[in-house]
């Protein structure tokens, strides 16, 4: 795949503006689910930057795993929690603000500063790999990154039991390691529905 | 495909950018779901960080490539023990607010 240079140019702009105006939509936006689609736009556009990049297996991963795994596990983690509820007012926002604010502005002045001034090594474009980078990509997992590789399945068999274990709704009647019966409230509060409004 | 009319100082100044914004919306979110996705956001920069890197200057091997993976694949095991975590929390205090999490404060 080869673009031409103006289109490249074209492409890159959008893909970034659309990045950031995203990224600051999901930070800013009041309703929480409009925060969620745009993550889901950020994360497309993301991908689009690896196309650019020449990395068309990891672009397809990013599809894959963020657009299609995380961004559906946030939504319905919304719909889970999804409760109007008046925050609390804390006290010192705006100091909290004026603070915070100031160390991000410092942090980025400081990254483009160090992204502007250091003189990267660049290689030799000639040599790049460019569309062969996924038979790349396998050799390196299945040589000098076969025990990452294999560790990697390892952490997201221990993710899934995890996450299975944490949100699940049902409470066990014995303690699994004494066999004592547990507290009869948490019994209790499990039968308790979840989505419907508490009253006082 | 020739690549050298981007330069790479665009895309490390626009995950710089990405990042600082990830971090802004993690000190500053009150709902726990939009902390996790100002987390996804700064992992998210990092990654193009990693392929910007591997592509300018590690075109040969790519290792960032690989890297890249491994991080998509942490990333996706975080997001879902985060919002297990986030779904226990809610059923024990019934709110999503940061600021009511205060168990662990001395």
């Amino acid at each position: 795949m080869s673009l031409a240079v103006t289109t490249q140019i074209i492409c890159f702009s959008v893909l970034s503006l659309v990045i950031i105006v995203g990224a600051l939509g999901v930070v800013l936006l009041e309703s929480i689910v409009y925060s969620a689609f745009l993550l889901g736009g950020v994360f497309m556009s993301v991908a689009g930057l690896y196309l650019l990049l020449n990395a068309s297996f990891v672009a397809a991963a990013q599809v894959l795993v963020y657009v299609g795994a995380v961004n559906v596990l946030i939504i319905f983690a919304i719909m889970l929690v999804n409760k109007k509820e008046d925050m609390k007012p804390i006290e010192n926002l705006k100091s909290r603000r004026i603070i915070s604010t100031s160390i991000c502005l410092t942090l980025i002045s400081l990254l483009i500063r160090v992204d502007l001034s250091n003189v990267w090594g660049l290689s030799d474009p000639n040599k790049s790999i460019g569309e062969e980078s996924t038979i790349r990509i396998g050799e390196h997992l299945f040589s000098d990154y076969l025990l990452p590789f294999e560790v990697a399945s390892v952490l997201l068999l221990m993710a899934m039991i995890g996450a299975i274990v944490l949100a699940r709704r049902d409470v066990m009647n014995k303690d699994i390691s004494t066999g004592l019966p547990v507290d009869q409230e948490l019994l209790e509060k499990s039968n308790e529905p979840l989505l419907v409004k508490k009253l006082k | 495909m020739n690549l050298e009319s981007i330069p790479l100082q665009a895309f490390l100044i626009v995950s710089s950018i990405l990042f600082c914004i990830g971090i802004w919306g993690l000190l500053n979110s009150r709902n726990a779901v939009r902390v996790l996705m100002s987390i996804e956001l700064m992992l998210n920069a990092v990654n193009i960080n990693l392929m910007s890197f591997s592509s300018y200057i590690d075109n040969n091997l790519i290792q960032g490539q690989v890297f890249t993976i491994f991080v998509i694949t942490v990333a996706a095991a975080e997001a879902a023990v985060g919002l297990a975590i986030l779904l226990s929390l809610y059923r024990n205090r019934v709110t999503v607010d940061m600021e009511s999490f205060n168990l662990l404060k001395w």
